[in-house]
């Protein structure tokens, strides 16, 4: 984690998102073509042996594809559902089980099925199984949900990969959290370290507005 | 069989059942007013009506007969575990089931007012052996129950199944019942009945005293764990009475160190008809209330018509040892995962795992495995491979590629996309042993564009390959390579 200044503006929001519980969150791409959240959530899982339970309804399989084994980190069982009923029904009762890991649900565009309640009911279940449960939502607006946290994820160039100058190297991503139940809202540069496998947050690079006592002494503490 | 239809002619109507025979049509059932004019099975139609004119001639339907006494067969398991079609009628294996029903009597008379609800007619009968029951039950009296197959001496011959030839022997013979046959003396029948088709009089007449064994072979694998409950009044909707019936088999799964890997419950119908919903599991399992969950939904497509009478619970069992639990106090997470497995491929279809399988060509190298199955341990060390991968790879065209191979625009989906960096060639040659021939080769490129979106594509055929085209006259002609997009990395 890279950590070079609070920005006391509080433009870019907290240094980190705050901790967080295994629950229902969100993910939404900056365009339907744009396949960023995927990478994004795969980092952002626990690893561990138990396998992670990927929903996908067929408009998603079709456009996005389907769960390739020798790319994942992770073990994945598979459910291909016809409709977002399905796929609902398949993700809450992937949440009552234990022996899962976490639980990806892909669910094309808005459907009506996928309203407030539901994704209520998915946020209690995740929290009560204490499950991460994360829901990819492609050709979506985000309007009314229970997700505790909801992020907009767009994908930035790579990182150089130190051997091969042509080559993408560690990805990056702008993951937005542009509502929280949990902490305030925030942007940050995601980068998925593959040599840890691991998820850096930071916050974004670039120029940033000149703080209001920009150039004061520093107040001394008194007393 | 009867007409089943409510507009059925009266019982003492003079209706035959006629179907094609050689020598035009032949009568294969009568009704009582039928015989009585005369009419036998077996004759000609014409002959028939020239002595009745009366006769009321319809067509039979004898693959319907059948269909509906296999399905009678089914039904009637309600009354024991063993019953099978035999010939124009059904035997049905009662031993040590007739006391559940108070009696050999009283469930002879619960058979025949079950099947005259359903409204079918019958003539039945009890006897300790197959055939003593056969011959009692078309030629013996109204509900037979028979102790002794000796209590057939008084039947005619033709109580022993005979073929035509066979009857014909004994009818010269002056052998006209059963006890007539029975009381020549052994060595001499044997004598004159000695081998093959010939020895059918002797043959039968064993198996009707029990000298010979003639077990009911019912079609399916005997002895199933299973539970039944039988209700005193049909129910329209059986799903209250589906715990009592898990736990039933569960307790009789547990006694037995067994689990259920296939279930199917059973619904008996009060008009003579079984409706069936089956279930697998990924493990066996003796859990009730994850089998009752199993069968969550799966009901309310059935028709009860009158409503259902009987159910059945039969499972396919596996040895299942009882789990211990680890020194932390947790059972295996694998019963859960099982457990999770079951309940998504009962109502959804596309269940799976997909695990990496030995193959160089990406859409082979990966194996869709049933979600619980054992899947090889392959280990492999491969280049970065994207996470999702295009069930069908879709074709790009590209704008402008390097002189060297990388592709450096392309249009995708409509989009135009500038390759801003890339990895690549990943030669991957076609596997010989299973590609057809005339498979190209494919060149794989790790690509991103400027907006940083990661994409997996390749490129099939080299120019000058002689791979892409085939003359009407077999040889391979050379055709420009094509571009597909295969993987998309997040």
């Amino acid at each position: 984690m890279t950590i070079p200044f609070p920005d006391p503006s509080g433009r870019a929001g907290p240094v980190l998102p705050a901790p967080c519980p295994p629950t229902l969150s969100e993910a939404f791409p900056d365009s339907a073509l744009d396949p960023g959240p995927i990478g994004f959530v795969l980092a952002a899982l626990p690893r561990g042996p138990r396998p992670v339970l990927w929903v996908q309804d067929h408009a998603t399989a079709r456009e996005s594809g389907v769960p390739y084994a020798l790319g994942l980190p992770i073990r994945v069982i598979h459910v291909r559902a016809s409709n977002a009923a399905d796929a609902l029904m398949a993700i809450e009762t992937g949440l009552a089980c234990s022996a899962l890991g976490a639980v990806i649900g892909e669910i094309w565009g808005a459907p009506k099925r996928l309203d407030f309640t539901a994704t209520k009911r998915l946020a209690l279940r995740a929290e009560a199984a204490a499950l991460p449960c994360w829901l990819l939502r492609r050709g979506a607006e985000p309007d009314l949900s229970a997700a505790r946290q909801r992020w907009r994820v767009a994908s930035l160039p790579s990182n150089p990969d130190p051997w091969d100058v042509d080559a993408p190297g560690d990805p990056r991503w702008r993951a937005t959290l542009f509502r929280s139940r949990l902490g305030p809202p925030g942007v940050w540069e995601a980068t998925h370290d593959r040599a840890a496998d691991r998820l850096d947050l930071a916050p974004p690079a670039g120029d940033r507005a000149v703080v209001a006592d920009a150039g004061a002494r520093p107040r001394r503490a008194t007393g | 069989m009867q007409e089943r239809d409510l507009d059925a002619p009266p019982d003492d109507a003079p209706v035959v059942l006629a179907v094609d025979g050689p020598h035009g049509p032949v009568i294969h059932a009568t009704a009582r007013g039928a015989e009585t004019s005369g009419a036998r099975v077996g004759q000609r139609v014409v002959e028939a009506r020239a002595a009745a004119p009366h006769l009321i001639v319809a067509w039979g339907d004898p693959s319907g007969d059948a269909a509906l006494l296999d399905r009678l067969a089914l039904w009637a398991r309600r009354w024991g575990p063993h019953a099978a079609v035999d010939g124009d009628g059904l035997v049905l294996d009662t031993t040590g089931a007739d006391h559940l029903f108070g009696g050999e009597a009283a469930m002879l008379a619960d058979i025949e007012g079950r099947l005259a609800n359903a409204g079918l007619s019958a003539r039945l009968a009890v006897a300790p052996t197959r055939g003593a029951a056969w011959a009692l039950s078309r030629f013996g009296p109204v509900r037979a129950v028979c102790h002794d197959p000796a209590a057939c001496a008084p039947l005619p011959v033709a109580a022993l199944r005979l073929s035509d030839d066979g009857a014909r022997t004994l009818s010269r013979l002056g052998l006209k019942t059963v006890g007539a046959l029975a009381d020549i003396p052994r060595s001499a029948l044997m004598r004159r009945f000695a081998k093959g088709r010939e020895a059918e009089p002797l043959v039968q007449l064993d198996r009707l005293f029990g000298r010979l064994p003639e077990p009911v072979a019912p079609a399916d694998a005997p002895d199933p764990a299973r539970a039944v409950i039988r209700l005193s009044e049909p129910v329209q909707d059986p799903t209250p009475h589906l715990p009592d019936l898990t736990r039933a088999l569960c307790a009789g799964l547990a006694r037995r160190g067994e689990g259920a890997r296939r279930l199917r419950l059973t619904l008996f119908r009060v008009d003579g008809e079984a409706r069936w919903v089956d279930q697998r599991t990924a493990r066996p399992t003796r859990d009730p209330d994850h089998m009752l969950r199993l069968f969550d939904g799966r009901l309310e497509g059935i028709d009860p018509d009158m409503g259902f009478d009987a159910l059945l619970l039969e499972a396919e069992a596996e040895r299942l040892d009882a789990a211990q639990p680890d020194l932390a106090g947790e059972v295996d997470q694998t019963e859960a995962l099982a457990q999770l497995i079951d309940r998504l491929a009962a109502r959804l279809r596309h269940v799976t795992r997909p695990v990496p399988r030995d193959s160089h060509v990406p859409e082979r190298a990966q194996a869709l495995v049933a979600a619980l199955g054992d899947a090889p341990a392959v280990a492999l060390d491969r280049p970065p491979r994207p996470p999702l991968l295009l069930e069908t790879p879709e074709e790009l065209r590209v704008l402008y590629a390097m002189p060297d191979g990388a592709p450096m625009r392309f249009r995708w989906r409509g989009q135009t996309l500038d390759v801003a960096r890339f990895a690549g060639p990943e030669r991957i040659a076609p596997e010989w042993w299973a590609d057809r021939a005339g498979t190209r080769v494919r060149d794989y490129w790790r690509v991103e564009d400027a907006r940083g979106r990661r994409f997996w594509i390749y490129r099939e055929g080299l120019h000058g390959d002689k791979r892409g085209l085939r003359d009407e006259d077999g040889t391979w002609r050379d055709a420009p390579p094509r571009w597909w997009l295969q993987g998309i990395s997040g």
